[in-house]
């Protein structure tokens, strides 16, 4: 222990640390100024910003005693006490803060406070900057939401705000005529807490007595385990336990849909891949339960692995799952539409390629953390829930926290492993920072439970960057052979698709993903004939699961390409290709699906190919009579390119689709929606909130919402596959529709009127004169606005026939009602594939179109603007929507030209963030996004999703721009400036390598991976 | 990973190399860390017992014209060379390789110092030093207290991320002659988007023209990576200087001499050598007259005097 003196936001601190401390570390464990977040532990991501002396610093890495004596200033010390802050009245907000939570620049939260620090650096000696500056300052601060437009946007109205001391309005698309809260660019819920650094993650809470968790795990990709002798580790000082596979009381495995993971390796199980875990030290500190795991010997007996899923097919590969009839293959899933052979036949063109998808990492900024508490501690559990009533709940239970897309999944899973009854085990949601589909799987959440067990304390499991990155499931690497036949007039007549999907050591939801894969497969167009087959295979590499996009990301990168290639060998526009044959209401999928409505693909259609001629138009050098055609600026020669695209909303394929939802109502005017369904930056909260106030006639904030909590939230199913919006909404809304009906008939009785004409409306329930003149014939003259839900313009002067809703609620009590509600919304029933039914409630749909500049010297290539339009069904909150929308295109944007999981035979090479980069904020193009509402009949307000659509089209976009930009088709992703250049030099057309290739390319064309 | 056990910070010179000594090879040299503590974290290097923190040494961040020389303490950080109107004015070639290190919280606290030290043939600070032939000044314990010896900045590497000091000697300051008139440097690079930030390649120039600004009298031309230590492409340079004229020949003239002279290696997952090759070509070539533009309009460069 050194001594250490810091002055932090203020405040000085006399600390004895040992001199190891990083300043994240002192900021966050020691000071409790859990603000600052740690994302990556190697300076790449920069939410642990921080300003020391005048500096903004990266403190993950940056030693605490470098700072010895200094002046720190982190993300709590940026708001000044407002006045009655002491009260707890709201404190002042920095201008950043502000613009932040107006501008929609905050979603998961946990960049945020790294965002907030590091702008602020820049607007103190330049309150004026222009974007590039702004990029040039946040280069290397990563967010994963927001694609960052929002961000820039922000810093500038902060900016602006402190020279002139008016804040700018957040531009958003134009949407339908809203209603009092639908349609409203409402602000998050969170996002005071979020942009002041009070917003807790897991790794934010702590418990007395609390102990640490740490991980060892298989170096081999197949590895049986002939013994763990972990005498020396437990025998270490500090260390509280060492688990392994012989210390699970229940199930040995888990998963999501088949159970074939072992909680540990070992036993009658071998390890996988490197990253199965093998055994948990439990120890007083972190550090401790490090070195603990460098005393475990572990015994090898290498099994031969299988990497590639084409070689798991063959009967001789090696079987990772002996037990299984079908061996490696996961499933072979099916399309059959028409027939194939007779469409090829009609056809007058066919175009055949082989395309591949790389294995891509979610990189949420939050790595993953679990923390159990055990049944029967003492102290007070924090709930995540800021209902008073509910900081107030008892629990004995074994309760588990942690951010997952999926808690009561993770409370089946872990009460099975445990040997438990389900409500024997809690599971409390914390915020999250960041899912996409990597939470959705157990990550620590049983490790943690069963070491609190056995330990009888609390205890954390967090996993370093590294450890996430090497562990988590990642979307499936694919190869996807597809063949489309066309008549000369450009109608789609015939498809013919094989896709390999590398779904990994295990299961997760590689099924459900690569079935979306197949029958997306068609593209959004009438396809006559198909036949599709695709083959989810396991294989020692990470398992591969959700991840935005859900499998439709891959397909669609092979559809659209081929599209784009059919187009040329036509002689057709691309777009006029994709017009004649998009889906209409009326058309039918290939796997049977009739559309009847909601279809709004045309239109979206139609919005992108008038910017982009528009666009062209207004820059009189650009040739205005084509718009594919490239132009040359300098060395870069620019071109747009395009690409449709659509994702079911729901699970779909008969999979029974329910969220249950309770609604409460308070005598203070208040109202509270509880649902587990997961909060991970997307703003479900505020969907909810939105839907309740609407159907309650509530202002927004007057909504308490609560997510997450098996205890106190009734089961929302999982966040994935675009659900949330359209089923946890309809939950939300259907349950405080209820209570409305109720309290309406409480008082049609006090008012002595008809229930039908009490209406609610800005915290008020009142007879609505209107209605009720309506009702027995007459008019009244119209005045005042008129909500779908009434209006306080239904109140005629001098009425008494008001009360506040607080009063509506007392008088419910009063009669003895419930004052709490519970609604189970089922979806709309939907068809497994095969049975020619209705696979999906509803589909999204989007068109983008991305102008794009490859440098003709050297290779780079570089998305200047983005237009699309998303076809959503109905904007619940705009602000909210175009965070979706921009985030999506960003990741796509990663998706095509950036990001590549590596495994070089089983072993990562990507182990770091520093290896694995995602799009920063100098790869944000211009974005234009138009918003188109096509309602679908079931969905909250005519809602569907859009959590995946706004990744799907994207990467296509951008390979076809590159096309037709510089003449050379990438058939693989992410795109290799290296290859592209010595393509352009040779004059190849295409190119069938990628960046980060460990393998020979496809086609021999004699040049060999690098 | 394990951690060092103390961190010290002397205030001087032959403090911090006493401190050195007394752990032999037990201690590292800390300046910002973002290099050293990545090393660490991935276990590439092994955590020593101490580190010793030379950034609270008195003078290690100066900037100043000194005898004729533009000195630099080993301690600046890149955000102070970028900001330096005085390396503006004459090292055009550093502060552009300096800008681009990173992001701001990076370069805020990476020093130049630490960046000749980790010794990577690709280094962008390094590669700008180089085309100024940069001296650098090498501090060593002695019973007597602190020896200091100016060297040649090549004369410090021994291979990649490997330099030639003794566990008890430190990069104390680098040392550059002010830009004549008629005289121009410039930097660029290619990067790719995916893996590592490790420049594909990077290449610094710097350029002095006749009285006439027709013709290239002197040139120096750093490249990296091309070969297991920063690079001289010396070759290149004589063909320029050799040049009846700077014009298009002269400039392909050079290309082809440093592309010759090069030891260009394929490199996973970030460049193949036939890339690379082809990059020399267009970096060279813009550097090459982004130096030579610089120099025609450089008539008195005085620059503003301090940082």
């Amino acid at each position: 222990m050194t001594h250490l003196t810091l002055t932090v936001n203020g405040r000085e601190h006399a600390l004895d640390v040992p001199p190891s401390r990083y300043l994240a570390e002192v900021l966050r464990y020691d000071l409790g100024l859990t603000g600052t977040k740690i994302g990556c532990d190697e300076a790449e991501c920069g939410c642990c910003t921080v300003i020391v002396d005048g500096q903004s610093v990266d403190s993950c890495i940056y030693p605490a005693f470098k700072a010895q004596g200094g002046q720190v200033l982190t993300i709590e010390g940026l708001a000044q006490p407002g006045p009655g802050s002491q009260n707890g009245g709201a404190p002042e907000l920095h201008p950043l803060q502000s613009a932040f939570i107006q501008h929609g620049a905050t979603q998961c939260g946990f960049c945020t406070p790294g965002f907030i620090m590091q702008a602020k650096t820049l607007l103190d000696e330049n309150p004026d900057p222009t974007d590039a500056e702004i990029k040039e300052c946040l280069k290397d601060t990563y967010c994963r939401c927001t694609g960052y437009a929002a961000i820039i946007s922000s810093v500038k109205a902060a900016g602006e705000y402190m020279r002139t001391g008016t804040m700018p309005d957040a531009e958003l698309p134009p949407v339908l005529e809203p209603l009092s809260q639908i349609g409203q660019p409402l602000p998050r819920l969170d996002a005071v807490d979020k942009v002041t650094g009070a917003a807790l993650y897991t790794d934010d809470y702590t418990f007395d007595g609390m102990l640490f968790g740490a991980t060892l795990r298989s170096e081999h990709p197949h590895a049986a385990i002939r013994e763990i002798d972990a005498d020396a580790a437990r025998a270490l000082e500090g260390v509280h336990a060492v688990l392994t596979h012989a210390d699970v009381p229940g199930d040995p495995r888990h998963g999501l849909v088949e159970n074939d993971w072992p909680v540990f390796a070992g036993g009658a199980y071998p390890a996988r891949y490197v990253g199965d875990a093998i055994a948990l030290a439990v120890a007083e500190t972190a550090e401790l339960a490090d070195q603990a795991l460098a005393l475990i010997r572990v015994k090898y007996d290498p099994l031969p692995s299988v990497t590639d899923p084409r070689e798991a097919l063959r009967p001789d590969a090696p079987q990772l799952h002996p037990d299984r009839p079908t061996g490696n293959l996961l499933k072979h899933i099916k399309v059959r539409h028409g027939d194939v052979e007779e469409g090829f036949a009609a056809s007058d063109v066919v175009v055949e390629r082989t395309y591949r998808t790389p294995m891509t990492e979610h990189a949420f900024l939050e790595p993953e953390c679990a923390l159990a508490v055990p049944a029967g501690y003492k102290g007070r559990l924090p709930s995540t829930s800021k209902e008073k009533a509910d900081s107030d709940h008892e629990s004995d239970k074994l309760t588990v926290y942690v951010g997952s897309q999926i808690p009561y999944s993770d409370r089946r899973q872990v009460a099975k492993s445990l040997g438990l009854d389900d409500e024997e085990v809690r599971v409390i949601g914390t915020l999250m920072g960041g899912g996409f589909g990597g939470k959705e799987d157990i990550a620590g959440q049983i490790h943690a439970a069963l070491a609190a067990q056995v330990t009888g304390r609390p205890v954390k499991i967090l996993y370093t960057r590294q450890e996430s990155l090497i562990f988590h499931p990642k979307r499936h690497s694919t190869i996807i052979r597809i063949k489309t036949g066309a008549k000369r007039d450009g109608a789609l007549v015939a498809v013919e698709a094989e896709l390999y999907g590398d779904s990994g050591a295990y299961a997760s939801l590689g099924e459900k993903v690569m079935t979306r894969a197949t029958t997306h497969a068609t593209g959004p167009y009438v396809m006559p004939h198909a036949r599709i087959d695709c083959y989810a295979m396991y294989t020692n590499n990470a398992p591969s699961g959700a991840f935005r996009g859900f499998g439709v990301t891959q397909s669609a990168f092979a559809v659209e390409s081929n599209l784009d290639i059919l187009a040329a060998e036509l002689g057709m526009d691309p777009a006029a290709l994709r017009r004649k044959n998009v889906m209409r209401v009326g058309a039918e999928t290939a796997t049977g699906q009739e559309l009847s409505e909601s279809v709004g693909l045309l239109e979206c259609l139609d919005l992108v190919e008038e910017d982009i001629k528009r666009a062209k138009a207004v820059d009189s050098s650009l040739p205005s009579s084509d718009p594919w055609a490239p132009v040359q600026v300098g060395s870069k020669r620019y071109a747009w390119g395009i690409a449709a695209g659509y994702k079911n909303t729901g699970l779909g394929g008969g999979a029974p689709d329910k969220a249950e939802a309770e609604v409460e109502v308070f005598p203070d005017g208040t109202a509270a929606i509880r649902t587990s369904s997961a909060e991970m930056g997307q703003n479900l909260v505020g969907v909810l909130a939105a839907c309740t106030a609407q159907e309650l006639g509530l202002p927004f904030e007057k909504v308490h919402v609560t997510v997450m909590d098996t205890d106190l939230t009734p089961d929302g199913g999982p966040s994935t596959a675009s659900r949330q919006t359209y089923v946890s909404g309809n939950a939300a809304r259907l349950a405080a529709r209820a209570m409305r009906e109720q309290m309406q008939n409480v008082l049609a009785e006090k008012f002595d009127t008809h229930p039908d004409v009490i209406a609610f409306h800005e915290g008020l329930a009142y007879v609505d004169e209107r209605r009720l003149a309506r009702m027995h014939g007459a008019e009244l003259p119209a005045a005042g606005a008129n909500g779908a839900n009434g209006s306080a313009g239904g109140i005629l002067p001098g009425s008494t026939r008001s009360v506040s809703f607080a009063d509506a609620v007392n008088a419910l009590l009063a009669e003895n009602r419930l004052p709490k509600i519970r609604y189970e919304y089922w979806a709309p029933q939907t068809q497994p594939l095969g049975t020619g039914g209705d696979m999906h409630f509803a589909f999204s749909y989007a068109v983008h179109a991305a102008l794009v500049s490859v440098d003709t010297e050297t290779g780079e290539v570089a998305v200047a603007r983005v237009i699309s339009a998303h076809d959503v069904g109905r904007a619940i909150n705009p602000l909210s929507l175009l965070g979706q929308i921009e985030g999506g295109i960003v990741m796509g944007i990663g998706n095509a030209l950036t990001e590549n999981y590596i495994v070089e035979d089983g072993i990562p090479w990507t182990e770091r963030l520093g290896q694995y980069k995602m799009p920063g904020i100098k790869m944000t193009p211009r974005m234009d996004s138009h918003i188109v509402e096509h309602p679908t009949a079931d969905g909250p307000y005519g809602a569907k999703g859009v959590g995946e659509i706004s990744s799907i089209p994207i990467s296509p976009a951008i390979t076809n721009a590159i096309y037709n930009a510089v003449g050379v088709r990438c058939l693989a992703l992410p795109v290799d400036q290296d290859a592209l250049l010595l393509a352009m030099r040779d004059g190849e057309k295409e190119i069938d390598g990628h960046w980060g290739q460990t393998g020979p390319w496809l086609a021999s064309n004699g040049r060999q991976p690098h | 990973m394990a951690r060092w056990r103390a961190y010290h910070t002397p205030a001087t010179v032959s403090e911090a190399l006493s401190l050195l000594h007394e752990h032999r090879d037990k201690a590292r040299i800390i300046a910002g860390g973002t290099d050293l503590i990545l090393d660490m974290e991935a276990n590439q290097a092994a955590a020593p017992e101490a580190l010793v923190d030379v950034t609270r040494i008195t003078g290690i961040d100066r900037i100043a014209q000194e005898d004729g020389w533009i000195v630099l303490g080993a301690g600046i950080t890149h955000t102070q060379i970028e900001s330096s109107p005085l390396l503006r004015a004459h090292a055009r070639c550093l502060t552009e390789s300096c800008g681009v290190i990173g992001g701001p919280q990076v370069r805020n606290v990476a020093t130049l110092g630490g960046n000749v030290a980790h010794a990577l043939p690709a280094a962008d600070g390094t590669i700008g030093l180089l085309a100024l032939e940069a001296e650098v000044e090498v501090a060593a314990h002695s019973a007597r207290g602190a020896r200091h010896t100016w060297q040649p900045l090549l004369s410090i590497f021994a291979g990649p991320g490997r330099n030639r000091l003794a566990p008890d000697q430190m990069l104390h300051a680098f040392r550059f002659r002010p830009t004549p008139a008629r005289a121009g440097n410039a930097f660029d690079r290619i990067m790719r988007p995916q893996g590592v930030a490790l420049p594909v390649l990077g290449i610094a120039a710097r350029v002095r023209l006749d009285a006439a600004l027709r013709r290239v009298e002197e040139a120096v031309i750093a490249i990296g990576p091309a070969g297991p230590t920063p690079f001289r492409a010396t070759s290149a340079e004589e063909a320029l200087t050799s040049a009846k004229a700077f014009d298009d020949d002269a400039v392909e003239d050079a290309i082809a001499a440093a592309q010759a002279q090069a030891s260009l290696r394929s490199s996973k997952y970030r460049a193949s050598q036939a890339y690379r090759h082809e990059m020399i070509g267009v970096l060279l070539k813009r550097v090459l007259h982004t130096s030579v533009e610089r120099a025609r309009v450089n008539e008195a460069p005085a620059g503003p005097e301090g940082a």
